[in-house]
This record gives C-alpha cells, structure tokens and sequence, in this order.
C-alpha cells in the first residue's frame, strides 16, 4: 500500500495543492483571506473611523450598517480599521514568538548538559507563572503602544515553543544524520541550521499558526483592560470603549458583538487551516486515511485501530 | 517522595523569580524609578502615602542590594505596600478581600472544565467518527476562539440583560448578609452561573481535543487490544485501561491551562463586575497604582504554584513511574 500522492512538504506550489485538498485548511484559508483583504483594503473604503457621524448609540440602519458607538462614531469603519493593526501585531508576534522559541529550544536541546538545564529552568519557570497578569504589569510601566505590546506578549508567549522545539531537537540530535554532519566535521551552526531546523519547519510553521492566535487573543485582552493606546482604533480598543461606555447595560449590543466576531473568525480560521496542516504533514494521519480508503475500496469496513507507522531510522 | 521534593524546590525557584521580577520592574522603567513613579501622584497623594511607597519597593539612596533584601523582607512579612486606589489601605487587606472570589470562580470553572471535556475526550474517540465526534470538536474549538471576556459579554447581554435569567454583576444580592446559610449559597450560585459558566465554555474545546487525540494513540496500543482480545467489557477497557494512561499528558497541561484560565477568568470578572482579582486588577490600571498591581502579580502566581504542586500530587497518584524507587 502507497499513500497515495499524499503531498510532501516543501516549496510553496505543494502548500498551496495540499490546502486546497484538505477541506478544513481550505475553509481556514478562505476566512483568513477576507480578513487579509480587509486589513489591505478596508482603511480606503471606510473613511475616517474617529469621525463623529452621528448620535450616539444608534442600532444599525443603512446609514451606520452596525450601529454607532457611545461617543457616535461609525461601528463598522472602527471594525474594518481596527482588522489592520490587531492582525499585524497578532502575526508579527506570532512570527517573533517561534523564532525566540527556537533560539532558546534548540541551544538547550543541541548542547545538552548545563546549557540545557539552565535554559529549561527557565522556560520552565516562565511556563509557570501566569501570563495575562506578568503581561499587565510590564506594559503598565512602559509608554502604551504596539511595540510596548508585541513586546509583553513576546516575552509572555515564548516558552512553550521553546519546550516543544527542545524536546524535538532533543530527538533529532540522536540520530544518524546529525552524527554523521558531525563526523565530517561541520560546524554547530551549520548542523542546527542545515540539518535540524529543516526537519522541524512543519512543527514551527504550526507554531506560528498557534501562536498568532494567542497573540491575538492576548492582545485583545490587555487592550480590553485599557492596556494598549486607547486613542488607536484595533479591535481591543473598540472593545475598551464598549466597555467603558457601559454598552452592555443600555442594550447596545452591536458595539461590541461584530469586534467579538472578528477576533473569533480570525482564530477559527487560524486553528483549522493548522488542523488542516497537521492532517497533511503528518505520516501517522497520512497513512491512516490512504488505509481507511483502500479498506472501503474492498468493501471493508475500516476499524478503529492506527495502523503503525514503520520504516522509520 | 524525592519527584515531590523536587517540583517543591523547582516551585521555590519559581516563586523566587517572581519576586524579583517584582522587584527589577520598576527600576527597568525608562528614567529615574523613584521620580518617575512619584511624579504621577504629586498632587493626588499626601506626603506620608509617598514615603509609604517609597518605603514598600525600597527605592531609596542605599544600594541595589540592599534594596532588595528590604523589598524581601517586607514581602516575607506579607507588607506589600499601600494602595493608591483604595489609599489608606494596605495592598494585602485589599487583595485579601478579592481572592477567595477569584480562587472559586477560576477553581469551580476550571475542575468543571477538566472534568467535562475529558469525559467527553473519552466517548469522542471511541465512538470515534460518530455523531458526537464529527462536529463537537470544531464547535468547541469555535467557541474557543472566542476571547473568554467576550463570551461574558454575550453571555450577560442575552441571559442577564435581554432575558432577564441571572443577575448582571456582582457576587452576591444588596440585601444578603454573607453566611453559611442556604439563601445566601443558592444567591452566590446564581451569580457564579454566567461567569463560570463562559470560561467552562470557553476551555472545554482544548481539554476535549487533548483527551481525545491522547486517547486514539492509546486506544490503537498493544495493551488495549490484549485487553479487548481478553473481552473485557468495553467500559472496562475504555476507562480502566486506556483513559487512566491517556489522561496523563492532560494533567500535566492542567497545571499550565491554571494560569491561562485565571487570566482569563479576571478579564470575565471585570466583564461581571465580579468583586475579585480581576476588578481591583482594572481599579490598578486605571489608577496607576504600581504597588496594587503587582501584589496581585505576586499573589497569584504563588496560588497557581501552589495549585501546580497540588496537580504533581495527582500526577505521582496516577503515574506509579513517578514515584521511582522507594526506599
């Protein structure tokens, strides 16, 4: 039994093939490009989103197709200009988050010994320390902005990437191929660069995936709490405001529901395009499904067992 | 006994760490500490509240080291300064009044939590590809997506405010009088229902989905298709044999997930003007009120680590390779 053409990691083309394949990756995929769009384009088409258009907690009409908030401004342009910056900062700390992660896992994983307790002490430490309250306080003493935020959820975020890529670096470094790389004599870096870290993209690319949504998630809440610059519009931000406009207890609900929404939409896209990935990168789900398919071919009924994975070092 | 002693001691370190990061906050901040911290409440605060604060995080003439061993010595009596949202009070009264609302919301929420998705972890991967299966996982996950304080939000606006089912904030009713007696119980449930209610939501998906996957890798073991070979009954071999293993690594996640829902359960809190942690958090922030803040900071992290030493404790019951080699 082959699986058949069961697509192979490596080079954008295959990516793209195999998203399409997999109907969860694809549904991701389609929600995360209208929200791309939106943060690209949206800003052009709405207009100025602090403008004062109206009175103030109006339900939604023609006019303000979701309402206007507390202080009269238009709901839908604050949502359309808030996608731009809570998507960047979600997906840059997303991106910093991994590569800090790996910096930090794969030295402790690769040297071993005292570098490696050192460093799993203290991912191990910061893994155990509640993030949403370190979080608040470290961006409390900075100046409130984006960077003050990308850096908080960094410094937050990291260590679980930093444990999972340790312990796959650790797995990597027994094998063959990496004593080989070191009997012929290549340098450290070229070993962690060229041999280890190739074999683990699958694994950091769902990292990232992983990740932005926490970052986005994170960031949202502390901006909710009044952590971020109130004066910018991103989706937190407009949820501050609802908040602190009491929208809850006068009924206004379309000032707070599409927000919501959006950051939901954003993760559920975000998590099933990495179901989608994990489905595809992952011999054991492979494998597993090619069986079912070749059983019901015959006209068995597939049973519940995994069919071990063989052929392996 | 020597894996207890061990997290103990790694529990230690941890708790030492958290000081002083409380401790070097404040010095990080751009500028001059004392005159940054104190330029905001010139104005807003007599001066004995200044020397107080002054006092508290040690920011005097003497050197770093000492400062920091009188910032020790101060935590260890339990002085975490005064409060500049609730000044005069002292930081440990004010927390003091806010925990045991937070330890039960975030505690109820989360054992609720475990325990439901687990369960349904379980009957989802062995009636794997049934009904259930097929779409609780992605609703749950949906669901998940979500930001907790805004599920709280939805969740007060169409059960508290359109319907008029619970109560729309606080504790406990105006006109109750804190007791043990039946009343006041059944008033304190009613307004736990939403905010325990939307964090339980909001967690399910991830406890559910760890279950489940740790379950179809154990269910497919050699152990377990000995133990159907044997014909013991299902339930026997589903609960007994594979469940109890695959539940290990959800254990080891539930210390980590500790942190994560009570983080999420202050953001609800604030949502529900629920009187813990969480809401004096947001009096701290709007109030600049460093010494508040990170008296929280610190108090909730040593209830996450001690909640994590209580999970080890569990851990070593349920894994007898933890426990190593008795003496």
């Amino acid at each position: 039994m082959t699986p058949a053409a069961a697509p192979r990691t490596g080079g954008l083309f295959a990516w793209t093939i195999a998203i399409r394949r997999d109907r969860k990756a694809a549904l991701g995929a389609a929600i995360l490009a209208v929200f791309g769009l939106m943060a690209l384009a949206g800003p052009l088409f709405v207009g100025d989103p602090d403008a004062l258009v109206g009175i103030p907690l109006q339900p939604p009409s023609a006019e303000h197709w979701l309402g206007t908030t507390g202080q009269g401004q238009d709901v839908f342009a604050q949502m359309v200009t808030g996608t731009r910056a809570s998507l960047a900062i979600g997906l840059a700390v997303g991106v910093l988050v991994v590569l800090v992660g790996a910096l930090i896992g794969v030295t402790a994983g690769y040297f071993g010994g005292r570098v490696d307790a050192a460093l799993s002490l203290l991912f191990n430490v910061f893994l155990v320390i509640p993030g949403l309250p370190l979080a608040i306080i470290i961006a409390a003493y900075l100046p409130s902005g984006p960077l003050t935020l990308a850096f908080v959820l960094v410094v937050t975020g990291w260590a679980w990437n930093a444990r999972v890529l340790r312990a796959q670096t650790l797995a990597q470094r027994g094998r063959d191929f990496v004593a080989a790389a070191i009997v012929a004599g290549e340098s450290h870096w070229r070993i962690v660069t060229r041999e280890i870290l190739p074999t683990m993209t699958s694994i950091m690319v769902a990292q990232m995936i992983g990740s932005t949504v926490y970052a986005i998630g994170a960031q949202v809440g502390l901006e909710f709490l009044g952590l971020g610059d109130v004066s910018a519009v991103t989706w937190g931000t407009n949820l501050y405001w609802a908040q602190n406009d009491s929208a809850l207890l006068t009924g206004a609900w379309w000032t707070f529901a599409p927000t919501g929404l959006c950051v939901a939409l954003v993760g559920f896209g975000l998590t099933m395009l990495n179901s989608g990935f994990d489905e595809i990168t992952n011999p054991r789900l492979q494998l597993e499904r090619a069986w079912r398919a070749h059983l019901l071919e015959r006209g068995h009924v597939p049973g519940r067992s995994t069919p071990v994975v063989t052929g392996r070092g | 006994m020597r894996y207890l002693l061990q997290r103990l001691g790694f529990y230690l370190l941890a708790a030492w760490a958290a000081l002083t990061l409380n401790f070097f906050l404040p010095r990080l901040m751009p500028g001059d500490p004392a005159t940054a911290l104190f330029a905001r409440f010139r104005g807003r605060l007599a001066p004995e509240a200044m020397d107080a604060l002054r006092e508290t995080f040690g920011l005097t003439e003497a050197p770093l080291i000492q400062q920091y061993f009188t910032y020790l010595s101060h935590v260890l009596r339990g002085d975490l300064g005064v409060s500049v949202a609730y000044f005069p009070a002292p930081v440990s009264e004010v927390i003091a009044t806010g925990l045991v609302w937070t330890v039960f919301l975030a505690g109820t929420a989360v054992v609720i939590s475990f325990a439901i998705g687990t369960l349904l972890g379980v009957v989802s991967a062995w009636r794997r590809r049934g009904w259930l299966d097929s779409w609780l996982p992605s609703t749950l996950v949906f669901l998940g997506a979500f930001p907790y304080f805004w599920l709280a939000m939805v969740a007060l606006y169409v059960l508290g405010f359109a319907l008029g089912w619970f109560p729309l904030g606080h504790a406990y009713g105006d006109d109750l009088t804190p007791g043990f007696t039946f009343e006041f119980m059944a008033d304190v449930f009613r307004h736990a229902a939403l905010p325990v209610g939307t964090v339980v939501i909001a967690t399910l998906g991830g406890w559910l989905l760890s279950m489940r996957n740790s379950m179809i890798a154990v269910l497919g073991s050699d152990f377990v298709n000995l133990a159907r070979a044997k014909g013991l009954p299902p339930s026997r071999v589903v609960l007994r044999y594979a469940a109890r293993n695959a539940l290990l690594p959800s254990v080891t996640g539930f210390g980590m997930a500790l942190g994560f829902v009570l983080g999420g359960s202050l953001l609800t809190e604030i949502v529900f003007s629920y009187p813990g942690q969480g809401y004096l958090l947001v009096q701290a922030v709007r109030n600049q009120d460093y010494a508040l803040m990170q008296g929280i900071f610190l108090v909730i992290t040593l209830a996450v680590l001690g909640a994590n030493w209580l999970v080890d404790l569990v851990y070593m019951w349920l894994d007898p390779r933890t426990r190593g080699a008795r003496s």
